[in-house]
Parts: C-alpha cells; sequence; structure tokens
C-alpha cells in the first residue's frame, strides 16, 4: 500500500523535528487564516488558476522568496557547522545530516530559488515590454509554473519524510548510484529535479515563442529592450540545454529503479558520462541565470542614469556571444579528471573567453552611468553592489579556467567563494534590482526606499564577510562540504563566514521589513502614471501599474530602441485614443495547479516505490491533457465599451498624477 | 573563556582577511607555500593570472567610485549628455584591451597545462619512486610495488626524489590532493589515474581527499612525510620488519566495508598485482568474445612513463595499450 | 495584430484574428518543443556512443539483431508517415472521411511497429539480455524505449485527434492539433531512421 514509506521514516532529530513542526503550524495558520477571511474562492479563481501572465510571474516570485529562505537556512546551518566542527568539537550535527544540508541549499538555491524568480521577473516584465497581451500560450505558462511549485512541494516534503540526498546538487557518479546510495534520499532530489525542469523546459520554449512571435509591429530585434534581449537568449539556453539534464536523470531514473549500468562502475557503465552531461547543462544554466540579471542591471542602470544605454550593440552581440560560448566550456568543471591536456587547453581558453563579453559589458554600464544624471534608488544600488563584486567573481573564474591554477583549488572552498561570487553578484543582486525596480508595475506602489538600502548593505557586506574569507580558505587548501576537520589554521576564516552569513541574514530581515512597511504605507507611494520612477524608458512604462488585464488597450507601434522614452519626448506617451476595440484574453484554467498536484503524486509515489500511486498519478496527467484538449472554452472578450471604461478611470487618474509630477520636478530644482 | 576565544579568532580572521589578497605569500595559505616544485609553478600562474586581470578589475574600481559621484543626480555642474550612448573609440578599447589579455592567459594556459600535465614525469637523475594509491571507503592505501611494502592513511616519501603515483578507486571517485606539493587527479573505479610530484625537502605536508565520496569523506586526510633520501632508505628497511602483511584477506578487511580512520599502518608485505586485481572487477565488460581479452594485458603494466590519459567521451577506461593509442590519436 | 487592422473590428473579427496569429504561434512553439526533444534523443544518442561497445562479457549487435526483422518494423512506420500525409491532404480538401480512414491506418501503423518492438524487448529480456546486463543493452533499451514511448503517446494522441475529427470536424482547434500530430510523427519516423541507421545497422558492421 505505502511501498517503502514506514512511519520511522519520520525524522526524529529534535532539529529537523522542530522545523517540520514549524512547517505545519506556519501551513495550517495560512489554510486557517484562508477559511476564516473566505478567502478560499478568491485566492482560487484569482491566483491559483491564473493564465495571466502578471499573476503568474507574482507566484513564481513569491514561491522563490520562500524558498530563498529556507536555502538560506540551510546556508547559516552549513556555516555555523563549520565554525564550530573543529577537532574535539564534533559540531551539532553528523556528517550524514551535513551532507543533506549542503546537496538541499544547492538544489534550492539554483533550481527553486534564481529559475523561478527569473521567471518571475520574465512573466511580470517580458510581455509589457515587448508591447503584447500575453505571453504565447498562458495555460502551459501556468503548468509550468504548478511543475516548479511542485518540485519544490517534494523538496519540502523530504525533510518532513525520509531524507535528502548526500550528493550535492550537482549529483556525483557513482555515489548516487543505488550500491552506494540505498535510500531515497538520492530520488527526492532526482524527481523534485526532474519535475521542475521539465517547467523551466516549457517555460523556455513559451518564452522563446513569446519572444520571437509576439512584439509589437515596429520592434524588430535590434530594437528590443536588453531584458527581452538577454532572456531571449537564456530562453534559448534553456531549450537546448534543459533536455540535457531531463535525459540525465532519466538515465539515472533507470539505473536506480531497473538496474541499468549507465553510470555505474561496473558493467559498462561510465561515471564520466555523468560529469558531461551534467555540465553540459549546467554551465549553461549558469548563464540562465545570470543573463536575464545582466538584462536587469541594463535596465536599471540606464534608467536611473536618466540616459540611453550606451553601446547597446556591443551589449546585445556580446550577449549572443556568451549564450554561444556557454556551450562549449562545460569541461571546465573536471580539468581534474585526467584529461588529455589538449581537450583541458580548449577548454579552458574558451572558459576565458567569456570573460571578454562579460567585461565589455561591465565597461558598456559603466559608461551608460558616463555623463549621466544618476539617482541612487534602491535597484541602482544592487546595480553598483554588482558591478564591484561581481569582478571579482570574474576574476577567479578566469584564475581557475587555468587548468594547472584549477587543480590548487578545485573543490576546496576557494571553488565556493567564486560560484557565490558569481551568482550572488551576478544572479541575485540583479533580481532584488528587478524585484525593486518592477515593483510598482506589479502592485501599483513603490517599495519603501531607506529599508531597501538596508538590505542592499546587510547583502553587500554580509557577502563580502561569507566569501572572502573561503578564498582565504581555499588557499589554505581546505575541501568543500568538511562536516568536521581538524585544521585550526582555518577556523577563524569560517567564524568569519558565519558572521557574514549572520549579516546576509539581516539583509534578508531587512528585505521582509522593506516588504512589510511598503505595504502598510501603499497609499503615499503609489504610482499613478505608470511611470513609476518617471525615467522609464521601455514599454513596460507605458501601461497601468498595476497593468489592466490586457496591458495594452491598444498595441503600441514601436519606432526606436526604449520607444517609451521616445514617446514622452514626442509627446504621445500619455494621449489618450480615440477609439477602443475589443480585445480577446485567454481564460483562467484550474489545469495547473491540478498537473502540480498530480506531479508532486507522482514524485512522491516513485521515491517511495507505490506504484499503485504513480501509475495512478501519471494516467491522471495524461488524461488532464487530454481533456484539455476537448476544452474549448479558453478564451472570452473584453468588449469595446469595457475598454473604454477602465482606460478613461486610468487617464483620469493620471491627470492627478500628473499634477503631482510638476511638484516633484520642482523639488528637484 | 570560549567567547573570549572566538571573539580572538574573529579579530585574527578579520586581520587576515586585510592582509590575505596583499601577502600571497602569507605561511598559511599552503597553496603559496609549495615545497615542491609543480606546486611552485602553480602558484606562481596564479599569481600572474591575478596580476594580469588586475588591468580589466581596478579600472572598475575606479570608475565605479568616480562616475557615480561625478555624475550623482544633486551635481548639476556634470556634463550631462542623455543620448551620449555610442563611441567607436571606446568600444574600442574595452573590446581590444580584454581580448589581448585572454590573448597572454590564453598562452600562459597553452604553455603551463602542457608543463604541468600532471602525467608528465618530473625531470630528475633519481628514478621515480612509484606508489600506487588506492581510495577506499574512506582510507588511504598506499602501495610501494617495487619495494613490495604498503601504508594505509600515511605516505611517506623521500625528499628530492619525484614520486609517480597511480591511482584507482576501490569505491566512488575520489580526488587525490597534497596541495603543498602540487594539484590534484581523480581517482576512479576500474581506471588509472597517474600523478607526478616531488617534494624539494623533508617535512611533514597535509594530503587529503577533496572530492565528496560518502559520509566519511571528512575523515579521507592523511599526512605525506618527505623524509631524506638516508632516513627514507631506513624507513623501507623498517616497514619490511613491521608485522603486519596486506594480504588479499586485510585488504577486504579494509575495503569490504565502510571504515573511517582505519589505523595507520605498515605492511612488510603486500599481494602480488593488488592494485591491478583492484581495478579488474570494474573492467570485466572487456571480456567479449569477439575483442581481445583486457585480462592478457591486464597484468603487464607501463612503466615506459609515456603520456597515457583519459580521453573525454570514449576509451577512457580502456587497457592501458589502447589509451595510449587514443592519446595519439588526440593529439596529432 | 495591430491597430490598422484592427479599425473597425467587430468582436467575431477580432476573434478571427486571434486565432489565425495563434495558429501560427502554436506551429512555432511546437517546433521548438519539438528541437528539445531532439536534444533529449541526442543525449541518448550520445550515451549510446560511449556505451555502446561496454558488452561486459555478453553478446554483441550481431548477435542479437536482426534485421529482415527490423526492416519490416521500420516500414511499419514509414508507411505510417506516408499515410498520415494522406490524412493530412484529406484535411486541407475538408474530406472527414478519409481523414478518418487515414489516421486509423496510420494508427494500424503505429500500432504494429511499437508491438513488433514489444517483441524484440521481450526476446532479448526472455534470452536473459534485459537492459541490466551490460552498458550497451541499457543505452540501447532506453534509446529504443524512449523513442517507442513517444510512439506510443503519438497513438494515444492519434486516437484523441480521430475523436475530435469525427465530434469536432475541422474547427480551428483541431485543424490546428492535426498539424502538430503530423510533425511530431514525422520528427518520431526521422528520430527512427536514426535509430536504424546508428544503433542497428552500424552494430551490425
Amino acid at each position: 500500500m505505502f511501498g517503502k514509506l514506514k512511519f520511522t521514516d519520520i525524522p526524529t532529530d529534535p532539529l529537523i523535528l522542530s522545523v517540520v513542526i514549524g512547517m505545519i503550524v506556519g501551513a495550517v495558520a495560512i489554510i486557517a487564516a484562508l477559511t476564516y477571511f473566505k478567502k478560499w474562492g478568491y485566492l482560487w479563481k484569482e491566483w491559483l488558476t491564473s493564465v495571466d501572465h502578471k499573476k503568474i510571474g507574482i507566484m513564481y516570485i513569491i514561491f522563490a522568496v520562500v524558498m530563498l529562505l529556507r536555502g538560506f537556512a540551510d546556508g547559516i546551518m552549513m556555516r555555523t557547522q563549520q565554525a564550530m566542527a573543529l577537532g574535539a568539537n564534533q559540531g551539532y550535527m553528523d556528517a550524514h545530516h551535513f551532507d543533506q544540508i549542503f546537496s538541499a541549499h544547492g538544489t534550492i538555491m539554483i533550481i527553486f530559488v534564481a529559475m523561478p524568480f527569473m521567471f518571475g521577473l520574465m512573466n511580470l516584465v517580458i510581455p509589457q515590454q515587448i508591447g503584447a497581451r500575453d505571453v504565447a500560450f498562458p495555460l502551459l505558462n501556468s503548468i509550468s509554473l504548478w511543475f516548479t511549485i511542485a518540485g519544490g512541494g517534494l523538496m519540502m516534503i523530504s525533510l518532513a519524510i525520509g531524507e535528502f540526498s548526500n550528493t550535492g546538487w550537482t549529483g556525483l557518479a557513482p555515489l548516487f548510484e543505488k550500491e552506494f546510495n540505498p535510500g531515497v534520499g538520492v530520488d527526492y532530489w532526482m524527481w523534485a529535479f526532474q519535475i521542475a525542469g521539465i517547467g523551466s523546459t516549457l517555460g523556455g520554449v513559451n518564452f522563446f515563442t513569446t519572444i520571437i512571435k509576439m512584439r509589437a509591429p515596429g520592434m524588430k530585434l535590434m530594437k528590443m529592450p536588453l531584458f527581452t534581449w538577454t532572456s531571449l537568449t537564456a530562453n534559448v539556453l534553456i531549450i537546448i540545454s534543459f533536455p540535457v539534464i531531463t535525459a540525465a536523470l532519466f538515465l539515472l531514473t533507470m539505473d536506480r529503479y531497473l538496474g541499468m549500468h549507465i553510470f555505474t562502475n561496473e558493467l559498462g557503465g561510465n561515471m564520466m558520462l555523468w560529469n558531461n552531461l551534467f555540465w553540459m547543462w549546467g554551465h549553461p544554466e549558469v548563464y540562465i541565470v545570470v543573463l536575464p540579471a545582466f538584462g536587469v542591471f541594463s535596465e536599471v542602470v540606464a534608467t536611473f542614469s536618466r540616459k540611453r544605454i550606451f553601446g547597446y550593440k556591443s551589449l546585445v552581440y556580446a550577449t549572443a556571444v556568451i549564450m554561444i560560448l556557454s556551450f562549449i566550456v562545460w569541461l571546465h568543471h573536471f580539468f581534474t579528471m585526467a584529461n588529455n591536456p589538449n581537450v583541458n587547453i580548449f577548454f579552458g581558453i574558451t572558459t576565458m573567453m567569456i570573460a571578454i563579453p562579460t567585461g565589455v559589458k561591465v565597461y558598456d554600464w559603466l559608461f551608460t552611468m558616463y555623463r549621466g544624471r544618476i539617482v541612487f534608488t534602491t535597484p541602482m544600488y544592487w546595480t553598483l553592489g554588482f558591478l564591484v563584486l561581481f569582478v571579482l567573481g570574474g576574476m577567479t573564474g578566469v584564475l581557475m579556467a587555468i587548468p594547472p591554477a584549477d587543480f590548487m583549488v578545485h573543490n576546496s572552498l576557494f571553488l565556493i567563494a567564486h560560484f557565490h561570487n558569481v551568482l550572488i553578484p551576478g544572479a541575485l543582486f540583479g533580481y532584488l534590482a528587478g524585484f525593486n525596480y518592477w515593483f510598482p508595475k506589479a502592485f501599483g506602489f513603490r517599495l519603501n526606499e531607506r529599508w531597501g538600502k538596508l538590505s542592499f548593505w546587510g547583502w553587500a557586506v554580509g557577502f563580502f564577510l561569507a566569501f572572502m574569507p573561503l578564498y582565504v580558505a581555499g588557499f589554505m587548501g581546505m575541501p568543500r562540504r568538511m562536516a568536521h576537520y581538524n585544521n585550526p589554521e582555518w577556523q577563524p576564516y569560517l567564524i568569519v563566514a558565519t558572521v557574514g552569513t549572520l549579516i546576509i541574514g539581516f539583509g534578508i530581515f531587512a528585505m521582509l521589513v522593506q516588504l512589510f512597511l511598503s505595504v502598510k504605507n501603499r497609499k503615499k507611494n503609489r504610482d499613478l502614471t505608470g511611470d513609476a520612477w518617471g525615467y522609464g524608458r521601455t514599454l513596460e512604462w507605458h501601461t497601468a501599474s498595476p497593468a489592466a488585464d490586457y496591458n495594452f488597450a491598444i498595441i503600441p507601434h514601436v519606432k526606436e530602441i526604449d520607444d517609451f522614452a521616445r514617446m514622452k519626448a514626442d509627446g504621445t506617451a500619455f494621449k489618450q485614443p480615440e477609439k477602443y476595440y475589443p480585445i480577446v484574453m485567454p481564460k483562467n484554467k484550474p489545469y495547473g495547479p491540478i498537473i502540480g498536484a498530480l506531479a508532486i503524486a507522482f514524485g512522491f509515489a516513485m521515491v517511495w516505490y507505490i506504484w499503485w500511486l504513480a501509475v495512478a498519478s501519471l494516467l491522471a496527467i495524461i488524461a488532464t491533457v487530454i481533456f484539455i484538449g476537448f476544452d474549448n472554452d479558453n478564451e472570452y472578450v473584453i468588449p469595446a465599451g469595457e475598454v473604454k471604461r477602465i482606460e478613461d478611470e486610468r487617464f483620469e487618474i493620471m491627470s492627478v498624477a500628473s499634477d503631482q509630477n510638476i511638484i516633484n520636478e520642482k523639488e528637484e530644482k | 573563556m570560549i567567547r573570549k576565544k572566538y571573539l580572538k579568532n574573529l579579530f585574527k580572521g578579520v586581520g587576515f582577511l586585510g592582509l590575505a589578497f596583499l601577502l600571497s605569500g602569507c605561511e598559511k595559505m599552503i597553496v603559496f607555500n609549495s615545497k615542491g616544485p609543480i606546486g611552485q609553478q602553480q602558484a606562481q600562474l596564479i599569481i600572474v593570472a591575478f596580476a594580469l586581470m588586475l588591468i580589466v578589475v581596478i579600472p572598475v574600481f575606479v570608475m565605479v567610485i568616480l562616475f557615480s559621484r561625478r555624475y550623482r543626480a544633486s551635481n548639476k555642474k556634470a556634463n550631462y549628455q542623455p543620448d551620449w550612448h555610442d563611441s567607436h573609440k571606446v568600444e574600442w578599447v574595452i573590446w581590444s584591451i580584454p581580448v589581448a589579455i585572454i590573448i597572454v592567459l590564453a598562452t600562459l594556459t597553452w604553455k603551463y597545462t602542457h608543463a604541468l600535465d600532471p602525467y608528465k614525469p618530473i625531470k630528475s637523475d633519481k628514478e621515480a619512486l612509484q606508489v600506487e594509491v588506492i581510495s577506499t571507503d574512506w582510507n588511504w592505501l598506499f602501495v610501494y610495488p617495487d619495494e613490495n611494502v604498503a601504508t594505509i592513511n600515511e605516505l611517506v616519501i623521500e625528499s628530492g626524489r619525484p614520486v609517480r603515483f597511480k591511482l584507482t578507486s576501490a569505491t566512488v571517485m575520489t580526488s587525490f590532493f597534497i596541495p603543498q606539493l602540487g594539484g590534484q587527479i581523480y581517482a576512479m573505479a576500474g581506471m588509472q589515474t597517474q600523478l607526478n610530484l616531488l617534494a624539494d625537502e623533508p617535512g611533514v605536508y597535509h594530503g587529503q581527499n577533496i572530492e565528496y565520496s560518502g559520509t566519511g569523506y571528512h575523515t579521507m586526510h592523511f599526512n605525506v612525510i618527505a623524509k631524506s633520501p638516508e632516513d627514507f632508505a631506513a624507513w623501507i628497511q623498517q616497514a619490511k620488519q613491521s608485522p603486519e602483511a596486506l594480504s588479499t584477506e586485510r585488504y577486504q578487511e579494509i575495503s569490504g566495508k565502510q571504515i573511517e580512520n582505519y589505523p595507520i599502518t605498515t605492511f612488510s608485505s603486500v599481494v602480488p598485482n593488488l592494485f591491478h586485481d583492484v581495478m579488474a572487477p570494474y573492467m570485466e565488460w572487456m571480456g567479449h568474445g569477439t575483442m581481445p581479452s583486457s585480462h592478457d594485458n591486464m597484468h603487464a603494466p607501463d612503466h615506459s612513463g609515456h603520456e597515457m590519459h583519459n580521453n573525454e567521451h570514449a576509451g577512457h577506461d580502456m587497457p592501458e595499450h589502447e589509451m595510449a593509442t587514443d592519446t595519439m590519436k588526440m593529439n596529432h | 495584430m495591430n491597430t490598422t487592422e484592427a479599425k473597425n473590428m467587430d468582436e467575431a473579427q477580432v476573434i478571427a484574428a486571434e486565432h489565425a496569429h495563434h495558429a501560427e504561434i502554436n506551429t512555432f512553439g511546437f517546433w521548438i518543443y519539438l528541437m528539445s526533444d531532439l536534444v533529449i534523443f541526442s543525449v541518448l544518442f550520445a550515451t549510446f556512443a560511449v556505451l555502446g561497445k561496454n558488452y561486459a562479457g555478453g553478446p554483441g549487435p550481431t548477435e542479437l539483431f536482426h534485421l529482415p526483422y527490423l526492416f519490416i518494423e521500420t516500414m511499419f512506420l514509414l508507411l505510417s508517415s506516408v499515410t498520415f500525409g494522406f490524412s493530412m491532404v484529406a484535411m486541407n480538401e475538408h474530406k472527414k472521411k478519409a481523414v478518418i480512414i487515414g489516421l486509423i491506418i496510420t494508427g494500424l501503423l503505429g500500432l504494429g511497429f511499437i508491438g513488433m518492438e514489444l517483441y524484440e524487448f521481450r526476446e532479448l529480456i526472455m534470452a536473459g539480455h534485459g537492459p541490466d546486463k551490460s552498458g550497451f543493452l541499457s543505452s540501447f533499451f532506453t534509446l529504443v524505449a524512449t523513442h517507442g514511448t513517444h510512439v506510443t503517446f503519438g497513438l494515444l494522441w492519434l486516437v484523441v485527434m480521430i475523436i475530435q475529427v469525427i465530434r469536432q470536424g475541422f474547427s480551428y482547434g483541431v485543424r490546428s492539433r492535426l498539424v502538430r500530430l503530423s510533425l511530431f510523427w514525422h520528427f518520431l519516423d526521422i528520430v527512427w531512421v536514426g535509430v536504424f541507421t546508428f544503433i542497428y545497422l552500424m552494430g551490425m558492421v
């Protein structure tokens, strides 16, 4: 009936148990609150089943932030363990527990924080930035979201029932084979990853199609905003690289469930194949999460320098070069696998070549600031912080691209410091800049600047203290993933790193306070015009904040890069059109959450060998997909009169706002 | 008391941090305190590469500070050109400088990747000491085939004499690393990898597994004791007197189940061909009727010293003579 | 749809324009999906290229594969692509009956292909050459069975489309889906040609 699952699989470790109880209490509280305030219907109709890209974007980001808290908790536990576990002191957890934590931390941060945050921003912004009313496949968009959430759900379940993988976020062949890892941990990792990965692939197909096929008339490729450009390249990477991990995880599934010999030691398996396949996805994945963040920086730096982006073409070409190069560098993740030196040299040089377009981008952003009028808002803080910190990460990256140098620091804490130094400033700072930048577009009011900046300082200072010591510890020869060590010289650095992590914790706390205060004072910070910062350059600032369901009552004709800036200069930006037309919009559908729930059931059943449930949920997913094929009631029309009513209301509000703007401009002078 | 110690360490850490990047020769950063030619060159390479990259990185710091001060919105005196967005001169510079630096680095990469190839024997008038390394769950076994002795969890070598390691794993993938002597290399089941190192002076160096290999991974460290030629010869003689022998049974006791921190032991004799027998179970796949049996050449280890590499994608775990031909194909 | 087109449109026209635009987008999006699916097959091919000679002391392709049998199996799939082509021609001429007959024949041929493949698998496993015996057999079974699973899903989709053609005729949605199914079917055909060539033919040489 329940496969391998027994009552004893529920962990009794007080630490885990308290977290699990906390999670259950939280869930019960939320459910109770929803029931008490009778919000279930609203939540289901307006949010969970929504196919509106703006709402899907918000849900992606909420999910990412929740998972960020979990991933950060894992991070802080690792740091405190390592700060303590020297010599006679075993720390507060055993190696098995520690190993699960570093595996969960990496998996969560990459798959369930970076990816959904990126998709969230793309959802929020791309359709509005290219002058479209929705994405190409709105229902598929909802299904992608729910696949991602299903994967995350499975991750959370692994905390309460059974265990998680101990083989790191990358998986380690052949350690993850049944022979060495008979428990359910690796299966949890594999299925959570696989289910979320399918969601990402579908999302990639969706956004690629959206950007190629749904742009407003006149928006040629070389007139697209840079966030759209970087997202386009990220989606190309998703479409080409995610299937690789899907196939690789599928091959591992075959090994673990059917006793095959793909990555095994014996009978003709090949463990080195896993390293190749994983990193053929894994390296492009780094650029999947980093490139859209680069797009955010491009938007932010132009907007707040109140100046057109410097070297638009250069930035586009640099992005494209990064995209192409990212496919031919994967081997640098295992220079130490005794490859032929010529092979190592090839991949080493392709890797360092990526530094060229990246360096160019950094200088293009700097020259955008040059002769600008820089307004130091929170998004701009994140951007400047990124510029300073990211180049350090880039520098250590080039260093590790030199094979003989890599031999000395590979798998050490130096490597840990390096990729956090790339991903935290390079991806996360970008997302948080985007979060602050586009928040008013999503909700109609700006975030609190004071706490936003405090959050930035928490992250920036905390990051510096948390990871710079790890570079040093790496040079001192400290390996990654040590549950315990005997070298007292490493400890001071690990203690400083823990302090840094706590300061990052303050940054996260400040972010939550910022959200709370902003919601509380939302009336004060309302954005009435849609051009929330007043310096918006791209089309998303042309819509209302938050935008109407259809985004644009009339699809704009694009003439230039930064077309909204052009409209403002022409004086056509806030002119009400004379006539409106009916608009066709997709209807909300419950299939996303249904498939998501079934996917969790399927994943859980596979992990625990509950075959009847696995078969039943898989059949139910197929049946749902067939049912979608028969559901022809998937669009509705907003009549022209209704569009006019909504738009009239907006222009009414804007006329109030224009008076305020005059006041603002006076203040500036 | 404890708190005081933590605080002290905290201050110590902050202090080190500030100096860390300035004092690249800092004694505690053992990567830069190399006791062998391989490690020294690798450390120098790291420093040269850092210096080169600073050419691009330092201007970024300067410009961030300079531009954000000068062009802040409140500074109305600054030149404001909202439409200045293109400059061929600037573009030319920002593309060509990184290109130039990468060309230099690529040349260095080319030169040093060949020079510091772990498979490359170290030039010396002394014949290299042969050591066969077997990683188990979770111990390191060192076999000295020419001397017919072995140790576990402690490696003894002769200073001033090159050491040629052959590595394999009895279980999962591991990475053999002695930071003060030189870079690491993976050990994999059914395969043999190689590493050449040399310790210039006698001393005790730290060695460890640096690829996660299960719950006992963090215990997989060992001391590398480099002895002067006389002391080393004496140690070999002493080892030969050890009452312990590394028989097949003893090996199975060590590798059969998961053991952490197996007591350091010296074995006076080793069962013949142990290293190859460890690889053998994972090489069975070659025994197809129409193909040459690997067992024929498995016991003919190649000591000739020419390069043999795992060729990416295919042929990596072939018997040695095939690997050699494969490498030649790659090199042509 | 842009503003000039939208001038003086009533609701029906707006919907029609939206559908026309979406039919094009759907096909494009499906192409992109097929490309990502192709990457999955490429990985499985690459896996076979790496592991395909690791027989682990067991038999290799020459002992296991029977080309005449596989040739017939292949013909089933190739022919089904032809009959699907006929169905699409009939769809463009709005011949409902011809489309349904064409689809049924396509389905039967596909079923024949799957049946022969399953029989081949059964024989191999019964003879002790299951996927858990060697790296070669693992990568062989994974690749061929992944293709087979795709064909099975294609068959399921085919059944759904026959029902939809009967019930809804050639509505906008049905036509769009039939076009995509035909792309999918031909795609699987092409992948099979790759499987036949690289796994079976080249294995025999």
